[in-house]
């Protein structure tokens, strides 16, 4: 039944630095002070309650906790460093352990290139299944992140429900919804996938799915985000934290203070649930960036965010909690000169850093629209970063004297055992064009856009996901049969 | 100390355009102390000020942030010469009055704020609600300015169906063909805005502002 293990992390050799020692100390203390004098908002009493609890100084009128430095400190020593996410298919469950980087799909889009019609079109449940499908064909994406774009044509109140109803029957890679933003929802959440794992008990276990948070930059979460997360710490489900800071808007415009609002709006959160739930396996997630300077949009890409993805990862390994590094989130429109550029830059930046999950592969504008052919395309970017990653290995073997001796002036290697035994260390395109330019005239002038169609309708329309078993599919659609009857009744009306 | 009137008029407009906020506020008091006209000072120090920061972004040698600092430094004088205004029975000439919010259930902010700014700089008078603004609050503001524009923010797919309410409620009290909806934020879409029942689409604020003068001339 299982396929063995699939998917493909990098594990780089090289390492790049973008922060002295010195530079993160002085982040870091920039951060505590903040923490400590400004405070954080927590808009949630349950929230608020358990910080005053531990020493924080609260003012509930404004929902602000002040976290003085020793609470902060004794949060960070409770989170693990070391954890695993599990999968539906145990042959790809995830360790993180600081030395694996893995890939996932982007998400929270609203859109979808039709992958047959190119229309671009209201995203609706099938696409959150065939994205998720998508994800679970190609080896290079390790787990689905999202839901890729929203189910809006399911209600509004059971949404993030049917999205991961949609992402566990898509693929039995590891799913990390960024949809679950109630406490409520948080608990149905958590009803679906120990349907999977035989019962509650077994999640803490096999944490099949994770769930991660936007913060409320500057300074602040949202108090149902929180809420849910800590139904989610309570069963043993890695949760975590997005900052999206943006310089000159909602971070400050130099990049050092950018990264202490992304070190505030991470690590207050991590306190929060550290004392909650202490030993609760905590991430952070991070996308900072710059507005553009004209419209005073997301930009989705560029220098700012290449250089923040890298620093911030040296932060997270200061404190010893993984971290999933916001990459590939191109702001171009369709998949052009500008999303590879984009994307082979911000995947490259966290990768020689070593963060422990890159999120994602398959959006376009800004992490608006559903490509398939971009998440095929990025497929491929991720696997330059991984050859790249590797750098150069000098041994015995590899130097090669042997049979540099043999072969002589003037001869080739081609014939040789040593190429034979090496030829597959080189790189293999799947999507680049390498043909000679009469060879691509004949087969139709083909660009990476006609061949990352080819391939994403080839594998969406022949892969075969591990399926779930019908009672257990059954069950799960109960769960969200009652969920849209208890939750209809204040909820927002179907759009 | 400025003792020549037209020298903090001057001032006024100078703190405006660069977009010096407390200095503006503390130069439209010593105008008021030193007993000039508020509609003089707003139209001859204020508006030219804010006109020009409006240009100079139009033609690309202001950013973004720039733009907002001048609105609200306007904000800032604004704010000590219109009670004096109001006081003396004057009105200032405005391009229209915008209520604005961001949805209940959703605390979205930034992107609200800027076409607020934006607006303002642009000639509007805006009413910025905040965020998490109940369907009834924003009638009742419509309803109480008298308001040309209502822009509405959401940033979920699960709260772009409160833009659908807001408007029905619009409806139900009678209001709906006295002020323009405009819908913005990130998932919100041309498609929607149709859907929904608004009248116009802001994909960022410089079209918000663009769509605005249009609704309104």
């Amino acid at each position: 039944m299982s396929p063995g293990r699939r998917i493909r992390p990098i594990e780089p050799k090289l390492r790049l630095s973008f922060l002295s020692p010195d530079d993160i100390e002085r982040i870091h203390n920039a951060a505590l002070l903040v923490m400590e004098e400004v405070g954080v908002r927590f808009p949630s009493h349950k929230a608020l309650d358990i910080l005053e609890g531990a020493g924080a100084r609260v003012d509930r009128e404004k929902m602000i906790a002040r976290l003085p430095g020793d609470l902060v400190m004794n949060a960070i020593k409770k989170a693990p460093s070391v954890y695993t996410l599990a999968a539906r298919n145990p042959d790809d469950d995830l360790l993180l352990d600081g030395k694996h980087c893995y890939l996932s799909t982007d998400g929270c889009g609203v859109e979808t290139y039709d992958l047959y019609t190119g229309e671009k079109r209201t995203s609706t449940k099938k696409d959150v299944h065939d994205s998720a499908k998508l994800a679970d064909a190609l080896d290079s994406i390790a787990f689905v992140w999202g839901p890729m774009v929203s189910a809006q044509d399911v209600p509004a109140e059971t949404r993030a429900l049917h999205e991961l109803e949609a992402c566990f029957v898509g693929t039995s890679k590891h799913v990390q919804p960024e949809t679950i933003i109630s406490e409520e929802i948080a608990r149905y959440c958590v009803e679906m996938a120990a349907i999977l794992v035989g019962g509650k008990d077994n999640l803490k276990k096999r944490p099949i799915f994770s769930v991660m948070q936007c913060a409320t930059d500057p300074l602040g979460h949202d108090g149902g985000s929180l809420e849910a997360s800590l139904v989610a710490a309570e069963y043993g489900i890695p949760t975590g934290f997005m900052p999206m800071p943006m310089s000159c808007a909602t971070a400050p415009a130099t990049l050092a203070g950018n990264l202490v609002v992304t070190t505030i709006d991470s690590l207050s959160a991590l306190v929060l649930i550290e004392i909650a739930h202490p030993g609760a396996p905590v991430f952070f997630a991070a996308a900072p960036t710059a507005i553009d300077l004209r419209t005073g949009g997301y930009t989705g890409g560029g220098p700012e965010d290449f250089l923040l993805g890298g620093a911030f990862n040296q932060i997270c390994d200061f404190y010893g909690i993984p971290l999933s590094m916001g990459a590939m989130a191109t702001g171009a429109k369709v998949p052009d000169w500008q999303a590879g550029v984009d994307n082979s830059f911000s995947t490259v930046a966290p990768v020689l850093t070593c963060t422990d999950m890159l999120t994602g592969a398959g959006m376009l504008n800004g992490s608006k629209i559903l490509s398939f052919q971009q998440m095929v395309m990025d497929c491929e970017i991720y696997e330059i970063a991984r050859m790249f990653a590797q750098g150069i290995e000098v041994n015995d073997e590899t130097l090669a004297v042997d049979v540099i001796k043999k072969v002589g002036v003037g001869g080739n290697y081609l014939a040789e055992k040593h190429t034979r035994r090496h030829l597959k260390d080189l790189w293999r395109p799947t999507v680049y064009d390498r043909t000679p330019y009469n060879v691509w005239e004949a087969n139709g002038k083909k660009g990476a856009f006609e061949t990352a169609t080819e391939i994403a309708r080839r594998l969406l329309e022949t892969h075969e996901t591990i399926p779930i078993p019908d009672d257990q599919r059954k069950e799960m659609a109960e769960v969200i049969k009652k969920a849209q009857m208890e939750l209809a009744k204040g909820g927002v009306k179907h759009v | 100390m400025c003792k020549v009137p037209s020298e903090i008029v001057e001032k006024i407009g100078a703190a405006v355009f660069e977009g010096s906020i407390e200095e503006a506020g503390e130069l439209a008091k010593q105008a008021l102390a030193s007993g000039l006209n508020p509609l003089d000072v707003i139209e001859k120090g204020c508006v030219p000020a804010i006109e020009k920061a409006g240009d100079w972004f139009a033609r690309g040698d202001y950013f973004l942030p720039e733009l907002v600092a001048s609105a609200e430094a306007m904000k800032a004088a604004m704010a000590v010469l219109e009670p004096a205004l109001r006081e003396q029975k004057a009105e200032r000439k405005v391009l229209g009055r915008v209520v604005l919010g961001t949805v209940q259930g959703d605390i979205h902010d930034i992107g609200k704020s800027i076409v607020g700014s934006m607006l303002s700089a642009a000639g509007f008078e805006v009413y910025d609600l905040g965020v998490d603004v109940p369907g009834e609050t924003f009638v009742a503001k419509v309803k109480e300015v008298g308001a040309d524009i209502l822009g509405l923010s959401a940033l979920l797919t699960t709260t772009m169906p409160r833009q659908r309410e807001v408007i029905e409620l619009l409806t139900e009290k009678g209001l709906r063909d006295k002020v323009k909806v405009i819908v913005g934020g990130a998932p919100v879409t041309e498609d929607w805005a149709h859907k929904c029942g608004a009248d116009a689409y802001g994909e960022d604020a410089i079209r918000a502002v663009r769509v605005a003068k249009e609704l309104v001339q």
